[in-house]
């Protein structure tokens, strides 16, 4: 088992007698990914910073590489790379001086920041761009660079906040590969905050689920659905005219069938305990209805995400 | 909030290291065990870090447009009143016989250099009040909230310096940028001087010029850290730019007029009896008067290069009885302006103290 690289106990922070995280526990193990994912204003991006030791946690115990970012928030700075959600560069400066410029900041000299800087724009893939002014960067490619940014100081875990905000999905696809490539060629532990979260599907080890400060789930995604869903675990919709009580009175006849959500005129929700589509198919056939489409849906973080959102609602 | 602690902390243990290392062999243990935990504190403490962050603002300094264009102005101007008190300066000298040049040789004619016009353009002292401190303000307004604004302040923060390195070293860089600049033009000024005029600088002279240009620092580092203070407060750095500026032109033109409005009703009473009275009640104008730093910017500046000039506040006949009409030796016009000096610098420190402290307790993030 690999030891734990950040360790959240109990973590409280109040403002302004609201509390934006409320005691959280949270332990992310060395070299793997996790995601953080809740709605805006969840409390993710002040988690991090208190990970930082840029806020004072109201209540709690933190531990960054076995370090207190409360009391050494500097020695914790120099093992973790922060890629802030609003990102921005100095615009009169090229990429290259950018990265440079980290460097300095990270006491790292000239020459070998030089070569480092190169290499992790080789990386990032913008060894073209590396002296143009980053004024003339694009989203996806200010992202990257911030990923190189990032990388500069040599850390031993990244955060990442929202870093597929406002990037097209080809781009999309390109960071977070790089993400799951770094995370995977270096031993790198990645904490990804995010809403995107079909995107943070793809590559995370592990998720949690944050919400007003609260962490409602923690597992890998397939766990979650599992939790979840247990009602049914498989939905199969179907698109078919004319809906009548008749087909749905037939429908409902299958054993495996639990239930039956007509959402519109012409269409079906119908949760069974297996994968039942082909007797469904052949049931509607029989009634003289048209079938116009029938699919199995797959449970992604999406759905995960919106139930635990509905069950919310409705407590 | 954490930070004064921790300086404090490094402070405290550091003195105890030092009284324990005075102390001798036998209490090394006690000795080490503060040495942990104030090294990594120490190891961060590295000036090259400081030092880093310092050239870089500089640079950003020199190559911004708007800084590249006030620089030019204030030399450009510079110059040309320069041009100007040269030519005033010839003429007087021209017009003159020869036993009135030596007494004019006398009458610190170098320092004329820096006060004299001619009426077509202001003196080179008229500039600097008036466009010292557009200069400070320009290097100060959006010191903090720029770095906000293009996010560029949470990745900063994001690297293992002290958060008040930031504004620490904004506040240096921009001091040097006004280092640099004025002792060249002085020194520029002075350099054309010789040329031109073919007089050589007392040492007096050279003196007070230089305490000039010391005190122009020191001036346009209160309207810099003014801009630094409300670059820390405001968001933008629209308002905070039009907040300075509003000061600024608030000292440079409104407060004097209304100050002297009301002075004229307050001095012209007629409920004043006695000479004391008068007294008392100019002095209270001077006073008001001196909440501005324009006017204790104006008055060490007069008091410096104008040697003639012998007292600042208003003299009864009593005390000018057998006071022989002469110049101010260095020594007591640097007296007469101690306190004018104490009192920008308090200000100075005073914008930068509060910058200092609401900088250090701000959220890091944008929203």
């Amino acid at each position: 088992m690999a030891r734990s690289i950040i360790t959240i106990k109990d973590l409280t922070k109040v403002y302004d007698g609201q509390s934006a995280v409320d005691q959280l526990s949270l332990s992310i193990k060395q070299g793997e990914i996790f995601g953080l994912l809740g709605p805006n204003g969840a409390g993710k991006s002040t988690t991090i910073l208190m990970l930082l030791g840029l806020i004072e946690p109201t209540e709690g115990e933190i531990e960054v590489c076995d370090l207190d970012p409360i009391t050494q928030p500097i020695e914790v700075k120099k093992r973790v790379g922060y890629l802030p959600d609003d990102l921005g560069f100095y615009q009169n400066m090229t990429g290259m001086e950018n990265l440079l410029y980290t460097a300095s900041l990270n006491g790292i000299p000239r020459s070998k920041a030089e070569e480092r800087a190169k290499e992790l724009l080789e990386i990032v893939g913008l060894t073209d761009a590396a002296d143009k002014k980053t004024g003339k960067y694009s989203r996806g490619m200010k992202q990257r660079l911030g990923l190189a940014d990032v990388l500069m100081k040599d850390p031993e875990v990244i955060i990442l906040d929202e870093p597929t905000l406002g990037i097209d999905p080809e781009g999309v696809r390109e960071i977070l590969q790089l993400i799951k490539q770094l995370n995977e060629d270096q031993q790198l532990t990645v904490l990804l905050c995010s809403h995107h979260l079909h995107q943070v599907q793809q590559i995370c080890d592990r998720v949690g689920i944050f919400v007003d400060g609260k962490l409602l789930a923690l597992g890998n995604v397939e766990d979650l659905a599992s939790q979840l869903f247990f009602e049914g675990s498989y939905v199969v919709n179907v698109e078919a005219t004319p809906i009548n009580d008749q087909l749905i009175k037939s429908l409902e006849s299958i054993d495996s069938i639990n239930k039956i959500n007509q959402t519109s005129d012409t269409r079906l929700e119908i949760y069974c305990e297996k994968n039942i589509s082909p007797l469904i198919a052949q049931k509607i056939i029989e009634q003289d209805v048209e079938l116009h489409y029938i699919s199995k849906k797959d449970y992604g973080l999406d759905e995960i995400y919106h139930r635990y959102f509905e069950g919310r609602d409705e407590s | 909030m954490k930070k004064p602690k921790l300086t404090f902390f490094k402070k405290w243990s550091e003195q105890l290291k030092q009284f324990v290392q005075s102390r001798k062999q036998n209490s090394k243990e006690q000795g080490s065990g503060s040495n942990e935990k104030s090294t990594p504190v120490r190891e961060n403490q590295d000036p090259s870090i400081f030092f880093a962050i310092v050239r870089k603002e500089f640079t950003d300094y020199i190559k911004s447009w708007r800084i590249i264009i006030l620089l030019i102005i204030i030399s450009l101007t510079c110059l040309g009143s320069l041009y100007t008190a040269v030519t005033t300066i010839q003429d007087v000298i021209s017009e003159a016989d020869d036993s009135a040049k030596e007494i004019v040789k006398d009458s610190y004619l170098f320092l004329k250099l820096f006060t004299v016009s001619d009426g077509t353009l202001p003196s080179f002292i008229t500039f600097v009040t008036f466009l010292g401190p557009l200069l400070g303000i320009a290097l100060g307004f959006d010191a903090i909230n720029s770095e906000r604004n293009r996010g560029t302040l949470s990745r900063l923060m994001a690297q293992p310096i002290p958060r008040d390195y930031v504004i620490n070293a904004k506040a240096v860089a921009a001091l040097l940028i006004n280092v640099v600049l004025f002792f060249s033009l002085g020194l520029l000024v002075m350099a054309f001087g010789i040329l031109i005029l073919g007089i050589p600088p007392t040492l007096e002279e050279f003196l007070r010029i230089m305490c000039y240009l010391i005190l122009c620092i020191v001036y346009i580092g209160f309207w810099l850290n003014l801009g630094i203070l409300f670059s820390v407060r405001f968001k933008q750095a629209a308002t905070s730019a039009l907040a300075s500026i509003a000061l600024w032109l608030f000292f440079s033109l409104f407060y004097t007029m209304i100050v002297k409005v009301f002075a004229n009703r307050f001095l012209s009473s007629e409920a004043i009896q006695t000479a004391s009275d008068m007294i008392g009640r100019q002095s209270l104008v001077l006073n008001i008067m001196r909440i501005s730093p324009n006017y204790l910017f104006s008055e060490s500046t007069n008091i410096l290069l104008s040697p003639s000039v012998r007292s600042l506040g208003p003299l009864t006949m009593e005390q000018t009885v057998g006071a022989i009409a002469g110049p101010l030796p260095f020594s007591q016009s640097l007296l007469l302006i101690w306190p004018q000096l104490t009192g920008l610098i308090a200000a100075t420190m005073i914008c930068f103290a509060i910058s200092y402290i609401s900088f250090m307790r701000q959220e890091i993030r944008t929203n």
